[in-house]
């Protein structure tokens, strides 16, 4: 059955329908990385976005039970040059065009995926559709218009958890080398569920911390229950200046001494919390190969995961006790902030990486003993 | 840290003849690195007694000497030319070689000639076996366990080594492989699955062998044989340039397998499990250069184990160069004068740093090609001794493309994956090569596939993961249903076909109509070759070199281009 991708500029892209025969709107962007397709589509960062793989042979391993990075697949579309009919690995529990199916989720094969990624390049990100049923092209771009622009959704809400939980996955391979940074009873760390992927709540959890996951709405009364060791404020989709809900909490916790670590939009918003700003990129930074070079560690360079489309200005975080501890090679865009008195640190790219290079898991081991010590000396 | 202003003029050994076990890409590496230096104002010394190669053209370097590779013929050149440094690790095992007995010599030091790049010690670290497994297990990364036995007792010990080892990890005891050391006609060693198995042949053995000594070793048979291409620099920072993947698994050398670039059957957590070791292990050799890593995969488990590390530009690296875009030896000659990956510029794109890893947006394919045609009486039987003179490679968009397009590349007169006089082959011999590789084994899989075996029946005898068996299944099955077809075909069929690789010659044989025919219809439909670019990025950013691939896909970039 025949798919088609339409672009807002009227730009359409022929294919084979993979996945659910329904269409769904979105914004179009592009990820470089080879392999991760399961944790990308499960990536609650991904929510109202149509997701295309620059790498052409996408399936090949099938998907998995233990690669899930959230409850369900985020994306609202899927677009690869070719789908692999057979998977083969020994984890796999499934094939990927079942997956979508099963999820409800289109897909097209069949698309000169460079080419499209050529237009987003040169044209900057914009809204689609993809028709698993093939709609005529009128009624698909009729439907894009109907639909109001990615920036203007506020997709944290519909990905956040909504409750409180414990996080008790038990720990498997390959995140089953258990780190300890302190003797005593585990650190109590709270999450601030934004979209949080899941390796974020493993990593932590191997690293002795007591996880708590909150939702994005959750009151600072709520935030600091259960008297935390640590905060942490998750990934998650959309334009961090539209949740004045969140950074209201967020303000309202960060300075009590408490360690906090932000990660992508957790990093962005802690800019707006601190009176900053953020813009939206022009096709944003998804991949597992960004170089992004550590101001505050003598110039070390990591290769990053990445998934976001807005970056905070660094001109905006001037004077507000935030400075750039990091920046990213490719573009000089801000990549992780400090704060000069504050236990803050944040990142823009994806310490947890799942899918991506696990370089900058190390993050973890410096947020985790931080939250230790700071823990002991409060106990002195 | 910026360039080096202290050295004014290096000494580059090239990798002299070519040999059997040893493609040509050490003067692609050698050239590039000449080129490279000269751009940071250096003054470039030559040696090769290889004339027969581009490096040694009068514009690569300021001065050439082709002169015998030996210490006696260097020293002179040294004491000659007094370069301030010398580069050896661009040139092979032969430069690498060259490079140690000078320094050892006291010529080096004598000159004052400084050794570039990746530090001798590491070098050494990485080239002796003992050295390297007691680094390896000082950074918990597994090595294969061995041992040298000679009584029954030692080999029990060695045992309870692996039983120690499968309560720890879950790694079963058997295979175990056994060798012997010395024997008259290769015989009395053998692969153990259970204590008796192990039992007999080693006392087999111990009575065979000459020395009677045998070596233990886990045997890997069978398992995925994955490598990561990395780089260093002097400030710790680490890059991969790209894994590949072996279509045949451990018990073949890599130069003697077909490999695909990017690995193809690897999740996330596998690639970045071995990304992480195979950056570990460059970091704890202190390479400063290109360093590749070999590592066996099990099929059913997270468990690998690190094969071999080549701390140099190899084979292999040729292989990522070329697949990636990214200039290995280009980078690695600038790492060794004393920049810092963030400090060189990307040559492809021109826009961004060499400090980043590149993206494929296509499959890379390598098939060996084996001189059995010049030497008719040769066993052409494959394993682990390279027996391969040259590699093909191909580039597409599908795995399929690049693969039917290799195997034309190798001009053994193939123009499709059927290969001549192989349906009189018995049942018997068809077998025998499935079971037992030799130059002809992915014809015989292509055979097995048209004589009706599916794809676990030839995973058994092979060992190649079913997901490249089933793509070469797919093909098999194509040029099955084409050969039934008679007469021209229809635009939908034409165009399969084209994407799949299939070319123009061998749809008019197939199909009994003639190439020319074949040829007007795509114009008539507009199913003609576009190329696209390799890029390093994946598109991601605009690009300046002109590096294409032909496809049958939409998009054509090199009108664009031009």
């Amino acid at each position: 059955m025949n798919a088609k991708l339409v672009l807002s500029d009227g730009t359409v892209f022929a294919g084979l329908s993979i996945g659910a025969p329904v269409t769904h709107v979105g914004e179009v962007v592009f990820n470089t990385s080879m392999t991760g397709y399961q944790e990308m589509l499960t990536d609650p960062s991904y929510r109202g976005q149509i997701l295309t793989l620059t790498y052409p042979l996408i399936g090949n391993y099938g998907v998995m039970d233990e690669d899930w990075e959230s409850g369900e697949i985020q994306v609202r579309g899927f677009v690869v040059k070719q789908l692999c009919d057979t998977h083969s690995n020994w984890r796999s529990t499934g094939a990927l065009d079942a997956f979508l199916k099963e999820h409800g989720i289109p897909g097209i094969a069949g698309v000169d995926t460079r080419a499209l990624t050529r237009v987003i390049r040169s044209h900057g990100v914009m809204m689609g559709a993809l028709s698993g049923d093939d709609l005529p092209t009128e009624d698909v771009l009729a439907r894009i218009a109907a639909e109001p622009n990615y920036g203007a959704n506020d997709f944290v809400k519909d990905v956040s958890g909504g409750r409180n939980y414990p996080w008790t996955e038990p720990v498997q391979a390959p995140y089953d080398t258990l780190k300890r940074f302190h003797a005593q009873e585990p650190l109590r760390v709270t999450v601030v569920d934004y979209g949080v992927k899941r390796n974020i709540l493993r990593l932590l959890a191997t690293r002795g911390c007591e996880v708590r996951v909150v939702p994005c709405d959750a009151s600072p009364a709520t935030i600091l229950d259960g008297q935390p060791d640590g905060i942490v404020f998750s990934p998650g989709p959309g334009d961090p200046a539209m949740l004045d809900y969140a950074c209201e909490s967020m303000k309202a916790v960060v300075g009590l001494g408490i360690p906090i670590l932000g990660i992508c939009l957790g990093h962005q918003l802690m800019a707006h919390a601190f009176g900053g700003r953020t813009f939206k990129l022009k096709f944003g930074h998804r991949g597992s190969n960004h170089p992004v070079k550590d101001l505050v560690r003598a110039g070390k360079v990591h290769i990053t995961a990445q998934n976001h489309g807005y970056a905070v200005d660094a001109d905006s975080i001037a004077g507000s006790g935030l400075e750039v501890s990091h920046i990213n090679l490719n573009d000089g865009t801000v990549e992780g902030m400090v704060h000069q008195t504050l236990p803050i640190m944040t990142m823009q790219f994806h310490p947890e990486a799942s899918g991506g290079p696990r370089d900058t898991e190390y993050m973890f081991d410096e947020y985790v003993r931080l939250v230790a010590e700071k823990r002991v000396a409060m106990k002195v | 840290m910026p360039k080096r202003t202290d050295l004014k003029k290096v000494m580059v050994i090239g990798s002299g003849p070519i040999v059997i076990g040893q493609a040509a890409e050490f003067d692609y590496a050698g050239t590039q690195a000449c080129r490279s230096l000269r751009e940071e104002g250096l003054s470039v010394v030559l040696v090769n007694s290889n004339p027969a190669t581009i490096m040694t053209d009068m514009n690569m370097a300021d001065k050439v000497y082709v002169e015998p590779l030996t210490v006696e013929f260097l020293t002179r050149i040294i004491a000659k030319e007094r370069p301030d440094g010398l580069l050896p690790t661009l040139g092979g095992q032969t430069g690498l070689n060259l490079a140690t007995k000078l320094a050892k010599k006291g010529v080096l030091d004598e000159y004052h000639v400084e050794l570039l790049g990746t530090p001798l010690e590491s070098i050494e670290k990485a080239e002796d076996r003992e050295y390297f497994k007691a680094l390896m297990q000082e950074i918990g990364e597994p090595v294969p366990e061995s041992a040298i036995v000679e009584r029954m007792d030692e080999v029990e010990e060695f045992l309870d080594e692996l039983v120690r080892v499968e309560a720890k990890t879950g790694q079963p005891v058997y295979p175990i492989i056994v060798r012997p050391a010395y024997t008259l006609g290769g015989t009395g060693g053998g692969i153990a699955y259970n204590w008796d198995e192990l039992h007999d042949i080693c006392v087999r053995g111990f009575r065979m062998s000459m020395t009677s000594q045998l070596l233990l070793e886990r045997c890997l048979l069978g398992w995925k044989e994955i490598e990561y291409e990395v780089m260093r620099d002097g400030a710790d920072n680490c890059i991969t340039i790209c894994n590949m993947e072996n279509f045949d698994p451990m018990g073949i050398h890599t130069g003697d397998s077909i490999v695909i670039a990017p690995s193809q059957t690897l999740t996330d957590k596998e690639y970045q499990m071995l990304r992480t070791a195979s950056l570990k292990i460059i970091r704890a050799l202190g390479i400063e250069g290109g360093c590749n890593v070999q590592l066996a995969l099990d099929a059913h488990s997270f468990r690998y184990y690190i094969i071999e590390v080549n701390p140099r530009v190899s084979r292999s690296s040729a292989l990522a160069s070329k697949a990636t875009g990214y200039p290995i030896a280009r980078v690695a000659a600038k790492i060794a004068v004393g920049l810092h990956l963030d400090e060189i510029q990307n040559a492809v794109t021109r826009r961004t740093l060499a400090c980043f890893e590149p993206a494929l947006d296509y499959c890379v394919l390598k098939i060996p090609r084996w001189p059995f045609d010049k030497f008719n009486f040769a066993n052409r039987r494959i394993g682990t001794q390279m027996k391969a003179t040259g590699e093909v490679m191909a580039i597409d968009r599908t795995f399929e493309g690049a693969l039917m397009k290799a195997v034309r590349s190798l001009e053994i007169g193939q123009l499709g994956l059927a290969m001549k006089g192989i349906g009189e082959w018995s049942e018997m011999k068809l077998e025998e090569v499935l079971r037992h590789a030799t130059d002809e084994r992915l014809a015989a899989i292509c055979e097995a596939f048209r004589r009706g075996m599916d794809v676990p029946e030839v995973q058994q005898l092979t060992n190649v993961d079913p997901w490249f068996l089933k793509k070469v299944k797919d093909l098999v099955d194509m040029e099955m249903e084409f050969r039934a077809h008679f007469g021209l075909p229809d635009e939908a069929m034409l165009r399969r076909a084209k994407e799949w690789g299939f070319n123009d010659h061998y749809l008019a044989e197939l199909w009994g109509v003639k190439e020319m025919e074949i040829r007007d219809l795509r114009k008539q439909w507009g199913i003609q070759p576009v190329y696209k670019m390799v890029d390093t990025c994946a598109a991601e950013f605009e690009s300046e070199t002109p590096y294409f691939y032909s496809t049958y896909d939409r998009e054509n970039e090199l009108a664009a281009a031009l």
